[in-house]
């Protein structure tokens, strides 16, 4: 598969009850990277998330995986939703769900072996959470969860995971633990993920790229191409300042006349 | 008292041997079904169909046909109503559910008053409603076995799809299940389990066995496999202890009149339930008190 990227998204757009929510959407993501899909709330993450899985059909454009159009429940794409409530009745052990990452969507009667066994405590393992095994899913904390929720996307094999808002909902410390596991997921098992969120600075120490998302539209590639003044400016269609202090990346709002005279189709929009 | 609570003659009495035997079959399957209603927040969609299976017993009855058929006909019936109406939200399943009830309850209204003019008696109508399950007859048996088995198996076969859309539809979509099909296929077994379930204890008291032991179940245990097979033994007890106690009635006030069977199941049920939720308060309470080991044996399971 040399030459060819592992994701390649082209000039999509996408049109939710009739409203265009996402435009000449452009970006590709390469085995091993960690791309960060930055944006607001309600900028268009989980939508442009659910066109990668397929759930989401594009007014235009193309997704392709290995260069082939995706498909719905393509087994290179794993898939972390934002946020899954486990009723506190919910029948089921860590260890089941997340075998269910690799048969809950086959029918019939066989029973689970002992190598799909194997295998989900082998990615128990890998994310830390074998201590919990055996205990009933909706008995976790949020970081627990989520690191179960990691492993159920993982267990599968896939070589893109992506994963929906991963960090909201838990603690600073919670979620640098997140970002140091999914940063050695990228490592060790050379898994490609696309990961959403609205704040970027957690991510900035193992992000490779960066997709962002503004106003409907996209501008991808490195942390330094993309996060800039006249970048960010053209996406939202009026000024924004970029400031950098003491490692961290603050975007804000310009207050000068220099806003008016920029316009949304900056060349610079696409890095690619 | 082994003799006041078994009383003389009941394991000799056929019409006993056929009711424990199709209480059990009924019990079963209801479990099994029941896990996912209640799983999938269906027990309002579980509800509704008893109703669309007492119009479909009652219009059975008027029409000379099996209840049987016509209990699992109505129940399927109302099962592609709810789902030709609305399945894609909670919101709309509700309302879809409740559009199907009241037309349902309506329809059985009818039906129910044109059994009273046909017969001049009102025994149909108590027999459809509230059931009796001494009144089945034998040849009754093999059919409700073959049902009971094509649902069990049924289930089985989706059991994975089913459980993942009713953890997390969005979760499931991704995996790439058919949430609507499995839905459908679903609610068809649920009106099958109804169907059964309405020839034992009445259609309208259906819904206890279906509900009861399975939210029970699930209040204590942490496997799939084990809600199942526990909602099943909960529901077979409830069953088997509701026909001995009504068997033993006919003796309890020397009137040599029984008190009905069903309401005798629906006690035990509702004692059932309240017995679990008190086992599993004590235990969340010690739970509190001493922290949980994570050393399990090493286990592999159907789920």
């Amino acid at each position: 598969m040399v030459g060819i990227d592992l994701l390649e998204v082209v000039d999509v757009d996408v049109a939710l009850s009739g409203r265009m929510v996402l435009r000449d959407v452009n970006f590709r993501i390469d085995h091993g990277e960690f791309t960060g899909l930055i944006g607001s709330n309600g900028a268009g993450k989980t939508t442009l998330l659910r066109v990668l899985l397929g759930l989401q059909d594009v007014v235009r454009g193309r997704v392709l995986v290995h260069g082939e159009p995706m498909t719905r429940s393509n087994s290179s794409v794993g898939y972390v939703p934002q946020k899954v409530l486990f009723e506190s009745d919910v029948p089921v052990r860590v260890r089941d769900f997340v075998a269910l990452g690799i048969d809950g969507n086959r029918y019939g009667l066989a029973r689970r072996s002992r190598h799909t066994y194997e295998l989900v405590d082998e990615m128990l393992e890998s994310v830390e959470a074998a201590a919990f095994a055996n205990r009933r899913i909706s008995s976790l904390s949020g970081g627990e969860q989520q690191r179960v929720l990691i492993a159920h996307a993982l267990v599968s094999k896939p070589e893109l995971l992506l994963l929906d808002e991963p960090l909201a909902n838990l603690d600073p410390g919670s979620a640098q633990e997140i970002i140091q596991l999914l940063h050695s997921v990228v490592t060790n098992q050379h898994v490609a993920i696309l990961l959403s969120a609205h704040e970027m600075n957690p991510l900035l120490p193992v992000m490779d790229r960066v997709v962002y998302v503004a106003n409907g539209r996209v501008a991808s590639g490195t942390t330094e191409e993309v996060v800039q003044p006249e970048v960010l400016s053209a996406l939202y269609g009026h000024h924004v300042d970029v400031l950098r202090v003491h490692g961290r990346v603050l975007v804000v709002a310009g207050g000068d006349e220099r806003g008016d005279s920029l316009v949304a189709d900056h060349p610079a929009v696409v890095l690619e | 008292m082994v003799r006041w609570i078994l009383e003389p003659g009941l394991f000799s009495n056929g019409t006993v041997r056929t009711a424990l035997l199709l209480g059990a079959l009924v019990s079963v399957v209801s479990g099994v079904v029941g896990i996912f209603t209640v799983l999938r927040g269906q027990s309002f969609a579980g509800h509704a169909l008893t109703d669309v299976a007492t119009a479909g017993g009652s219009g059975a009855a008027l029409a000379s046909l099996s209840p049987l058929l016509g209990f699992i006909g109505g129940g399927v019936i109302g099962a592609g109503a709810m789902d030709a109406i609305g399945v894609q939200r909670v919101k709309d399943r509700d309302v879809a559910t409740g559009v199907v009830l009241g037309a349902a309850t309506g329809l059985s209204a009818l039906f129910l008053y044109l059994i009273t003019l046909q017969t001049s008696t009102t025994g149909s109508t108590q027999s459809i409603l509230f059931g009796s399950i001494f009144t089945v007859g034998p040849s009754t048996l093999p059919d409700v076995a073959l049902l009971s088995v094509v649902v069990l198996v049924g289930v089985m076969v989706i059991r994975r799809p089913l459980l993942m859309g009713s953890i997390s539809p969005e979760l499931a979509a991704a995996r790439g299940v058919r949430l609507r099909m499995v839905g459908i296929a679903f609610m068809v077994m649920l009106a099958a389990a109804v169907g059964l379930s309405a020839i034992a204890i009445g259609s309208i008291l259906s819904t206890a066995l279906l509900i009861g032991p399975p939210a029970s179940a699930l209040k204590v245990v942490s496997r799939l496999s084990h809600a199942v097979v526990l909602a099943s033994v909960l529901g077979v007890m409830a069953t088997w202890l509701g026909i001995v106690f009504a068997y033993d009635s006919y003796y309890w006030f020397g009137s040599g009149r029984g008190l009905p069977v069903s309401f005798f199941v629906v006690a035990d049920v509702l004692v059932e339930f309240v017995a679990v939720n008190l086992v599993a308060r004590r235990r969340r309470l010690r739970v509190v008190e001493e922290p949980a080991t994570t050393a399990m044996p090493e286990q592999v399971g159907w789920i």
